[in-house]
C-alpha cells in the first residue's frame, strides 16, 4: 500500500565551475521529522553552499479535513471540538472565534459575565500559547533552559483551564450562546494569584533569553520581513506587528467587549537589529504577554457575581438561512470564520481563515540568502501550527 | 548512597541472570524519538518538560530514529505521514519499541467516521507495544504508558521463541545462592486487588 521514496537527498547536475572546483546546488528535505519545524511540516531547500537559495514549504502532513468535519456534523455543538483541534496551542481562542461567528449569525446577546470569562479565558491562552512559542523558539535556538521556565508558568494557566472545564489543552468550554459551566468559586482568586507571580517572571525570561548574547546573534537581522511585504502577503499577528504595522483587531476590529479595555498594541522597533528580524517578532510575543495581563486584570475587576451562563444558549441550534464572516486575533493573527447556514441543524460550508497558513506562506520570501542555520530561527519565529496549517 | 552502600557491604558480588541485567538495563534508558505530530505532542513536551520530568525514568527525548529506543506516535496518522512514520520506526536500531498515544493514533479518534485521510490506528502499519488512551491523554497518562513499557520489558526473553520464565537469583549475605521465579519477588504483580466484577463472578449462582 505505502511505496517507498526514494533518498532524501539529491544532488543536481554541476552549475557553476570557478578555479576549477566543481560547485552544485543541493536540494535537501527539512522535515517532515524534524525537531524544530514545529509538527510535520516538510521544507525543501535548494541549497549554494550553506546559503538557501530556494525555500518551498510542503504542506498536508497534518491534513485533518476540518471542514468536511463541520459539515458532516449533524449538529452545531458538535463543530465546537473540531475547531479545538485545530489550532491545539490555543483552542480558547478558536472556540470564542467560532462561537462569535455563530452569535453573530443567530444575533444572539451575550450577559456581561459570559463575556467577562470569554475574554480573561482567551487572553490567559494567549499568554499560554505564547509561552509555547517563546520556550520553543528558545530551544530550536539551542537554549534549553528557558523552554523549561515557560512550560512551568504555562502549567499553572492550565490548572486554571483544567478546573473551569476539566481538560487541560482540548477544552470545548466555549459554546455558542454562553460557556459549558460557570467558572469554580475561587476561579477570581487563581487568576489574580497567577496575574502577581507571573509578573516577575517576564522579567526573569528577559534577562534569561532576550538580552542573552548568543540569542542576539542567532536572531537579529535574521530572517527580515519588511512592513509592505508582510502586508502584501496578508500576514498578521504578532509576525505582521513585528515588522512595525500596529494592526490587532482587538483594538481595529473590536469584537466581544475588547473595546471596554486599555491596552497597547505592542510592534517591534528594530531594538537590536533591522526591523522585521526574528528578534522583533519574537519580543512582540513576550511583550504582549503584558499587555494580556494588563487586559485580565481589568476584566477582573469589572466582572460580575452575577449572571447566567447558561442564560443565552438555544435549545436547538438552527440558525437563519444565510452566511457570515467574522474574524477574531488569535495569538497567532487574524482568524476568520465564514459559515454558510441552509436554516438546518449542521452548517452548509464552513471556511476557516486560518493565520498559521497565511503566514507560512511568506517564508520562501524570507528565507532567501539566509545561512541553513538560521531557517530553524526563521520557521520558530513566525510560530505556525500545523493544526491549523493544513487543517 | 547510604541504602546501597548497606545494601551490598557484605558481598560485593551481584550474581544475576544475563537476561535480568540485560532487560534492566534498557528498560532504565529509554530514549524516545522527540517527533510530534499533531496536539498530543504538544502533551509530550509538557510531559518531558519541569512539572512531568520524564528524566527520572530515564526517558530522555533524541531527534533521530538511529539513536532512539522507542518512538511516541503522538498525534493523528495521515495517509501522507504514514509511509514516513513506517521508515523512521525502520531507522530506528533493535531492540525498538512504540507507544500510541492518543486516540487518533490508537484507531482514528474522532476522524475516524469522516476522515478519509487519516490512518485508522497506526497499529495497520508498525506493531504498538502500548497504547495509551486519551485525547489528548493528560501526560500523568504518558508516563504510566511508560511504566508499562517497563514491565513488558523487564519480561522480555532473550530464548528463541515464547516467553521463559522469568527467574531471579539472588545471593545472601554468606554467598548462598538461590533461584527464585520472578512472580514470587515482584510485589506488583503480587498485590492483592479486588475487582468488583471478579467478586460478582465467585458469587455462587441462584
Amino acid at each position: 500500500m505505502f511505496k517507498e521514496k526514494g533518498p532524501d537527498v539529491t544532488f543536481s547536475q554541476p552549475v557553476e565551475e570557478a578555479d576549477g572546483l566543481k560547485t552544485q546546488e543541493m536540494i535537501i528535505n527539512m522535515g517532515p521529522q524534524h525537531p524544530s519545524t514545529h509538527g510535520v511540516l516538510r521544507v525543501e531547500l535548494t541549497l549554494d553552499g550553506e546559503i538557501v537559495t530556494r525555500a518551498v514549504p510542503h504542506i498536508g502532513y497534518l491534513h485533518r479535513c476540518f471542514e468536511k468535519h463541520c459539515e458532516a456534523m449533524n449538529e452545531y455543538p458538535k463543530v465546537i471540538p473540531y475547531v479545538d483541534r485545530m489550532d491545539y496551542v490555543a483552542a480558547m481562542n478558536n472556540e470564542h472565534g467560532f462561537a462569535i461567528a455563530m452569535e453573530q449569525l443567530m444575533e444572539i446577546e451575550l450577559n456581561d459575565r459570559v463575556e467577562h470569562i470569554r475574554v480573561i479565558m482567551a487572553e490567559l491562552q494567549r499568554i499560554a500559547s505564547h509561552l509555547l512559542a517563546v520556550g520553543t523558539f528558545g530551544l530550536d535556538i539551542g537554549a534549553f533552559t528557558p523552554f523549561l521556565y515557560c512550560f512551568s508558568e504555562r502549567e499553572k494557566i492550565l490548572d486554571i483551564f483544567e478546573k473551569a472545564s476539566g481538560a487541560r489543552l482540548l477544552y470545548n468550554y466555549i459554546w455558542i450562546g454562553g460557556l459549558m459551566n460557570d467558572v469554580p468559586d475561587d476561579f477570581k482568586t487563581d487568576v489574580s494569584s497567577f496575574v502577581k507571580t507571573f509578573r516577575p517572571k517576564i522579567k526573569e525570561l528577559n534577562d534569561l533569553l532576550s538580552n542573552n548574547k548568543i540569542f542576539l546573534v542567532r536572531t537579529a537581522n535574521v530572517g527580515v520581513l519588511p512592513e509592505k511585504v508582510a502586508i502584501n502577503y496578508g500576514i498578521s499577528g504578532p509576525s505582521l506587528r513585528g515588522s512595525g504595522v500596529k494592526w490587532d483587531l482587538r483594538r481595529d476590529d473590536p469584537y466581544s467587549i475588547y473595546d471596554r479595555f486599555e491596552f497597547d498594541v505592542v510592534v517591534g522597533k528594530g531594538e537590536v537589529g533591522t526591523l522585521g528580524d526574528c528578534w522583533d517578532r519574537y519580543i512582540v510575543r513576550v511583550r504582549e504577554m503584558e499587555e494580556s495581563l494588563k487586559i485580565i486584570e481589568q476584566a477582573l475587576e469589572s466582572m460580575p457575581d452575577e449572571g447566567d451562563v447558561h442564560e443565552s444558549i438555544p435549545k436547538k441550534i438552527r440558525p437563519p438561512a444565510g452566511e457570515i464572516y467574522s474574524r477574531t486575533e488569535t495569538p497567532r493573527g487574524e482568524l476568520g470564520y465564514y459559515v454558510i447556514s441552509d436554516k438546518s441543524t449542521s452548517p452548509y460550508r464552513v471556511k476557516a481563515r486560518a493565520p498559521s497558513f497565511v503566514n507560512l506562506s511568506v517564508l520562501p520570501a524570507i528565507s532567501v540568502g539566509a545561512m541553513i542555520a538560521d531557517m530553524v530561527a526563521i520557521i520558530g519565529s513566525i510560530d505556525i501550527v500545523l493544526g491549523e496549517v493544513d487543517r | 548512597m547510604g541504602l546501597l552502600d548497606k545494601k551490598y557491604q557484605d558481598s560485593n558480588i551481584i550474581i544475576v541472570s544475563l537476561e535480568k541485567a540485560l532487560n534492566w538495563a534498557r528498560k532504565s534508558s529509554l530514549f524516545y524519538m522527540q517527533f510530534g505530530l499533531a496536539c498530543c505532542a504538544i502533551e509530550m513536551m509538557a510531559a518531558a518538560a519541569s512539572r512531568y520530568d520524564l528524566d527520572r525514568f530515564g526517558v530522555i527525548p533524541r531527534s533521530s530514529p538511529r539513536q532512539a529506543d522507542v518512538m511516541i506516535v503522538a498525534g493523528t496518522v495521515t495517509m501522507k505521514m504514514a509511509p514516513r512514520i513506517k521508515r523512521l520506526y525502520e531507522q530506528m536500531a533493535e531492540p525498538r519499541y512504540v507507544i500510541s498515544m492518543g486516540s487518533c493514533s490508537n484507531c482514528g479518534g474522532p476522524y475516524w467516521e469522516h476522515g478519509y485521510h487519516v490512518l485508522k490506528g497506526v497499529d495497520r502499519i508498525i506493531p504498538v507495544d502500548v497504547y495509551v488512551p486519551g485525547c489528548p491523554p493528560r501526560p500523568e497518562a504518558l508516563l504510566q504508558g511508560f511504566l508499562h513499557l517497563q514491565d513488558k520489558i523487564m519480561n522480555e526473553s532473550l530464548s528463541e521463541g515464547g516467553q521463559s520464565t522469568p527467574v531471579v537469583v539472588e545471593a545472601d549475605k554468606d554467598g548462598n545462592i538461590s533461584v527464585k521465579n520472578a512472580d514470587e519477588t515482584d510485589t506488583h504483580q503480587n498485590a492483592d486487588i479486588k475487582f468488583p466484577q471478579q467478586d460478582a463472578k465467585q458469587k455462587p449462582a441462584g
